[in-house]
């Protein structure tokens, strides 16, 4: 006889199944079942990788360069971030000591938390933000705590705000300006109150700077050159967004020497070492690569300035985004709730957009929007969208 | 020339149909600041003409033959090249014609209907020339790319439609 009718305990580990699935993936569900549909849901580049990256690639490829590299990553691809980020953002971090090359920025956020995070640790989140960092605090054990951020403020973040979150168990603070899906950006002054703080509750600081290039009018600060920040700073940064590189899955991480030894070694035990091809991508991206990012950082920034005057012309209130290839617009006015207003622009115009609920704190009652398409596209979609709120308003 | 004006050129060059009103909305530059910056590109002859891309090859009526021809020149005292130059360029057959460094000195693009026509065109017209010296004729097989423009089927969007 079966034993199968006893209720068991889950063969799923209690930890996974507190995780709530990402509210994206229902969306792509609806999405993917639907023609012809405009898709301003892609948090990704709509440029394909440039070709001498691509070719660099390939090449590495038939000269044989198909090993495993050092588990930090190929020696000369660590002296070129150190190198680029010097130049870039005027952060010094050494080769050999602080700089592990990842599976993307997002491997750095896990091995990031669980490098640091015991149980009942609490990592403050600023969000509207990156649907991964949640999940990723409470599979490392820690607890994420929510700070939401507003339209009224730019989407900026306070140390008031912060202050206010922080108990005797925070460990951490998580930030990611120019932010996805705000484009919110963060300046000098800014961070610095920010920073301030951070030293006064001796908190270790996640910076995921990823769309740092993708900053459109003001220079980007990284939060590691504020001073006495580098000590307790993780900066997460990659070549996704920039050089249009996402399917290669390549990240890298900046750290403290102590902070980096440890997420080695748990990117050393997992992962072994980033894939050696896209390494050798990476290398071609910084040597050659920087007109590239300029180039496509003109038409994003171009394109941006288009979308976001349309969202006035519609009766939506929308910030100007400072970073990133994404509108955040404020659906209230039509009284919908995100989830509606993406579920109807969907079903009745054939546009999708994220409801900003998916990300955090502070999103309900916006949409994200990406500006990462054609202009064709972008006028198309404007011009539905515009038909779809004018029904609502 | 200004940044305003650089980052116009650049958008219309690569569509030069774009409308007045997304133009202004790309660049932050109001419509009417946008029309005396085109005038004034237009009068100094910045912007020459606003064409359009054509892949003839598609249009089985209009069949025609393009050649580069190398040609070598004597240089004129006190006009250099140009005065050639000019010779050919005046015929309506030339498409195009470059001053170049190198084994040749002019680059002559020349269109015509037949390869008779073009070979007419080189014995007849450009090697009786006083200046010209010698005529290498190449003829083109396949247009790949012209003018940053990939005539093959474009790469589609193969990124999936919701990511975070």
């Amino acid at each position: 006889m079966s034993q199968l009718n006893v209720k068991t305990k889950s063969r799923l580990s209690s930890r996974v199944q507190d995780i709530q699935p990402s509210g994206i993936r229902r969306f792509f569900d609806l999405a993917s079942s639907m023609d012809n549909i405009i898709s301003l849901g892609v948090g990704e580049p709509d440029f394909i990788t440039p070709w001498n990256i691509r070719e660099a690639s390939i090449s590495s490829m038939e000269r044989g360069f198909t090993a495993y590299s050092a588990n930090a990553g190929v020696l000369e691809l660590r002296q070129e971030i150190t190198k680029y980020m010097y130049d870039r953002f005027d952060v010094d971090y050494d080769a050999e000591t602080e700089v592990l090359v990842t599976v993307g920025a997002s491997e750095a956020i896990d091995i990031g938390c669980r490098a640091i995070l015991d149980p009942g640790d609490e990592v403050i989140i600023v969000e509207p933000g990156f649907v991964s960092y949640s999940p990723l605090v409470s599979m490392a054990g820690g607890v994420p705590v929510s700070v939401g951020t507003r339209i009224e403020d730019d989407f900026k973040v306070s140390a008031e705000q912060i202050r206010a979150a922080i108990t005797a168990n925070t460990k951490a603070l998580m930030i990611s300006f120019p932010n996805n899906p705000t484009g919110a950006v963060m300046l000098r002054e800014d961070l610095q109150e920010i920073a301030t703080l951070a030293e006064e509750h001796d908190l270790i600081v996640f910076s995921d700077e990823i769309y740092a290039e993708l900053s459109y009018d003001n220079q980007h600060v990284s939060f590691a050159v504020l001073e006495g920040m580098k000590e307790r700073t993780i900066l997460i940064s990659g070549f996704s967004k920039a050089f249009a590189m996402t399917g290669w899955r390549l990240g890298f991480v900046m750290a403290p020497p102590d902070l980096l030894a440890a997420m080695l070694k748990l990117h050393q035990y997992s992962l072994m070492c980033a894939p050696t091809m896209a390494q050798y991508g990476a290398l071609e991206a910084l040597k050659s690569g920087m007109d590239d990012v300029e180039r496509m950082k003109q038409s994003y920034k171009q394109r941006r300035g288009f979308f976001v005057e349309s969202f006035a012309e519609m009766g939506l209130a929308c910030h100007m985004p400072g970073g990133a290839f994404y509108a955040f617009p404020s659906i209230k006015a039509t009284g919908l709730t995100s989830e509606e207003f993406a579920e109807k622009l969907l079903y009745e115009e054939h546009v999708a957009v994220v409801p900003g609920d998916i990300f955090g704190a502070g999103g309900e009652g916006h949409i994200r929007c990406s500006y990462a398409t054609s202009m064709d596209n972008l006028q198309e979609a404007t011009k539905r969208m515009k038909r779809f709120v004018s029904k609502h308003l | 020339m200004t940044d305003k004006e650089l980052e116009i050129l650049r958008i219309i060059e690569e569509d030069a149909r774009i409308d007045l009103n997304t133009l202004a909305k790309m660049t932050s530059i109001n419509e009417e600041e946008i029309k005396a910056i085109l005038k004034k590109l237009e009068e100094k002859k910045v912007i020459l003409n606003y064409s359009t891309v054509v892949d003839w090859s598609k249009v089985p009526q209009a069949e025609q033959v393009t050649a580069m021809i190398d040609v070598k020149v004597t240089p004129k005292r006190g006009v250099g090249f140009d005065e050639v130059a000019e010779r050919i360029y005046r015929f309506s057959e030339v498409q195009a014609l470059y001053l170049m460094s190198g084994a040749y000195d002019l680059q002559v693009v020349i269109e015509g209907k037949t390869m008779q026509e073009i070979a007419r065109f080189v014995s007849e017209k450009l090697s009786s020339i006083d200046s010209v010296i010698s005529t290498t004729t190449h003829f083109q097989l396949k247009k790949y790319k012209h003018d940053g423009i990939v005539f093959e089927e474009g790469e589609e969007d193969r990124r999936i439609v919701v990511t975070p």
